[in-house]
């Protein structure tokens, strides 16, 4: 059992499946939440403006994750997952509604304030690796200590130590171009850990992965998760969602269900 | 992010993209180089005409009266009045000489080009002047062999002659002239020294001359009876000259039946006068300069302007990682701009480069003469980073603003 596992089937077990169990934990809005929480939102509501036409990409989410959770959120398309995960990411700020993270209430931040809580608080891991092609690993790995301004030297060594922990020491000076898959994965998690974010989140971070590789990449998550890294991962496979200790579902830019992995899977199955 | 992190950042992505960086230098390299070609020619040929050029041949606190100036760029109508002017006789010379005060120095002259030979070559016509006075006292001529015509054969008439160096190693081959006979427009004159070599202005030979006494036959050839081209008067100061060309102007003045209502027929040119004619083409000479490299850092900040949007649209995604990691507006606008800057100070370290190897090349080539100045090399450098954060700034705010959901997703 997990240090995370333990605390989410404890008696403020966040995997509450309707919404008024979820009112309570989550609290009133304006007040900041306790420091167990890394995420708080309430009423979370994000519409976009498709030319005079409104589209209500998420309708008021209310989520609460608390550190050292594993948690995945799943849905169809167009079910306003990556709107969600935007918005945590703290890539976008929502039109309604509040978002505490870490205790900072992200919602009323502006861009230059959004993009230090990017550097220092989230560690993006993406389908698509999203590595600078033209740079060394360790330059790629390197990269949130710049704009953290770390300075040169511990930069470095920082950043070789993130790759040591996914295995890539040896990858150090090797472009993206030079590696797997998987590997570049990888660096991406390395980078994604270097600034030791409070949350790591994932995006489909198997999506471009064959099965064996896509396992591996799971395993990893599963160590961080389980060395206590709080981990949101956005996905739309089942069985990749499975891996995590809670999994949220999406449906129509509402939460349609927030259940412990083990409660999911036999709805799943059921 | 520190700007070394910036700069280092634009000198990876300039190695990365060789040859797309050369050719947007191109323009900044181009116009730099100009600029410090042209600068360097008009900087050499001023400190040319002030210390050389006018102090040779008017030299200091010194000036000439003649009936118009030695050096202008007249118009048509200047001209016609300039002719109809009487001329300056030695009558004219002799009252001025009368006027001026003991300390000053006066000489008269009148050049021609006239045939002259010798026993050992062909000959040819060359500039021959016919002087009086303390003309070689005013001009400082030295003499590399013999001696100077002595005031008592300049009153005289005598048929001696002092020749440049140039017209000796012509007339007189590996022989020494002094005292061997060479004829200047028929007349048989005795050469009794040789001048110091003075070089050349422009590529015109200040060595090419024969000088005789203006009470010699010679005179009859440059010039009618009892003219002359000029009068030269030099004054121990400054002060005195000034004075001394109020005295003139009068003299003249007089000689010349001029009402108080009408302007001189006659001129008195200083170093100056004749340095104010070569600062008004040097002027020119400037904003042509100027104009020109202007026009290419304008197309050079252009070219960068483009290349660095494409480079904006080419990179979006990487923007986009790099603001989903935390760089911030001015993060992104640094990194482009920094880039813009760094293309561009390289282009014009180039420039100025070759401008130097240009204005020494010119100068090697030609009588031109090139002095890089080292305020040209700083403005160079400066202009060219001036260009590329002027190029800079537009496509840098465009990458800066980008939103990193929508650059994410770009391919």
């Amino acid at each position: 059992m997990t240090p995370g596992a333990t605390e989410i089937s404890g008696p403020g077990d966040p995997g509450l499946s309707t919404t008024a169990e979820r009112r309570i934990v989550i609290g009133d809005a304006g007040g900041a939440p306790d420091k167990e929480w890394v995420i708080v939102a309430r009423g979370l509501t994000r519409e976009y403006d498709m030319g005079g036409e409104i589209v209500r990409a998420l309708r008021g989410v209310d989520i609460a994750i608390r550190r050292n959770e594993y948690v995945a959120i799943m849905g169809p398309s167009g079910s306003g997952k990556s709107t969600l995960m935007n918005l945590v990411g703290c890539l976008d700020t929502p039109t309604a509604g509040e978002y505490w993270l870490n205790g900072m209430l992200v919602s009323e931040m502006n861009d230059d304030e959004l993009a230090r809580i990017r550097n220092r608080e989230i560690g993006f891991v993406f389908q698509t690796f999203n590595l600078l092609p033209r740079a060394s690993a360790l330059h790629n790995v390197e990269l949130p200590l710049v704009y953290g301004g770390v300075p040169a030297t511990e930069r470095r060594k920082r950043a070789a130590e993130a790759l040591d922990s996914v295995g890539l020491a040896d990858r150090k000076n090797h472009r993206p171009n030079e590696l797997s898959g998987g590997q570049r994965q990888r660096v991406a998690i390395a980078r994604a850990l270097v600034n030791r974010p409070s949350i790591l989140l994932a995006d489909e971070p198997t999506g471009n992965l064959d099965s064996t590789t896509s396992a591996e990449i799971m395993n990893v998550f599963e160590q961080l998760a389980a060395s206590g890294q709080t981990v949101i991962m956005v996905t739309h496979e089942a069985d990749i969602a499975a891996h995590a200790k809670r999994v949220v579902v999406l449906r129509d830019g509402m939460v349609e269900s927030d259940d412990r992995r083990e409660k999911f899977a036999t709805r799943m199955n059921g | 992010m520190h700007l070394l992190d910036a700069v280092r950042l634009a000198f990876q992505t300039l190695r990365v993209q060789k040859l797309k960086s050369f050719f947007t230098l191109a323009g900044v390299t181009i116009g730099v180089m100009f600029l410090i070609a042209v600068v360097s020619i008009v900087e050499g040929m001023s400190s040319y005409m002030e210390n050389d050029f006018v102090a040779k041949l008017i030299g200091v606190n010194t000036f000439q009266l003649r009936r118009f100036p030695m050096i202008s760029d007249a118009s048509e109508s200047e001209w016609r009045e300039w002719v109809r002017r009487p001329r300056i006789t030695f009558d004219d010379a002799r009252e001025v000489a009368a006027a001026l005060p003991e300390e000053a120095l006066w000489s008269v002259e009148s050049s021609d080009n006239i045939p002259i030979e010798s026993r050992f070559s062909r000959p040819r016509a060359l500039e021959a002047t016919a002087i009086d006075g303390d003309y070689f006292r005013i001009r400082n001529m030295e003499i590399s062999l013999g001696r100077l015509i002595s005031p008592q054969e300049l009153t005289l008439g005598t048929r001696v002659a002092v020749i440049g160096e140039e017209i000796a190693t012509r007339f007189f081959p590996r022989l020494n002239p002094i005292g061997r006979t060479l004829k200047v427009g028929g007349t048989s004159y005795e050469v009794i020294g040789v001048a110091a070599k003075q070089g050349s202005i422009f590529g015109m030979s200040m060595d090419r001359f024969v000088i005789t006494s203006a009470n010699a036959p010679l005179q009859r050839l440059v010039n009618p009876h009892n003219l002359i081209d000029g009068m030269k008067i030099k004054m121990p100061t400054t002060d005195g000259m000034f004075e001394a060309r109020e005295t003139v102007r009068q003299v003249m003045r007089g000689r010349h039946k001029l009402r108080p209502s009408q302007k001189d027929n006659f001129v008195m040119e200083t170093s100056e006068s004749a340095l104010e004619f070569w600062r008004k083409i040097e002027g020119n000479l400037v904003i042509a300069g100027v104009i020109l490299p202007a026009i290419a850092l304008i197309v050079g900040a252009m070219v960068i302007m483009n290349i660095m949007l494409v480079a904006v649209s080419e990179r979006t995604r990487e923007i986009g990682i790099r603001k989903a990691i935390g760089a911030k507006y001015r993060d992104i606008l640094a990194q482009f701009l920094v880039e813009a800057t760094t293309l561009s100070i390289m282009g014009a370290a180039i420039g100025v480069a070759l401008g130097i190897i240009l204005s020494q090349t010119i100068a090697a080539l030609s009588p031109l003469p090139a002095a890089v100045a080292p305020w040209s090399i700083v403005a160079g450098i400066l202009v060219g980073a001036g260009v590329g954060v002027i190029a800079g700034v537009y496509p840098a705010s465009r990458a800066a603003r980008l939103d990193p959901i929508v650059a994410l997703r770009a391919e």
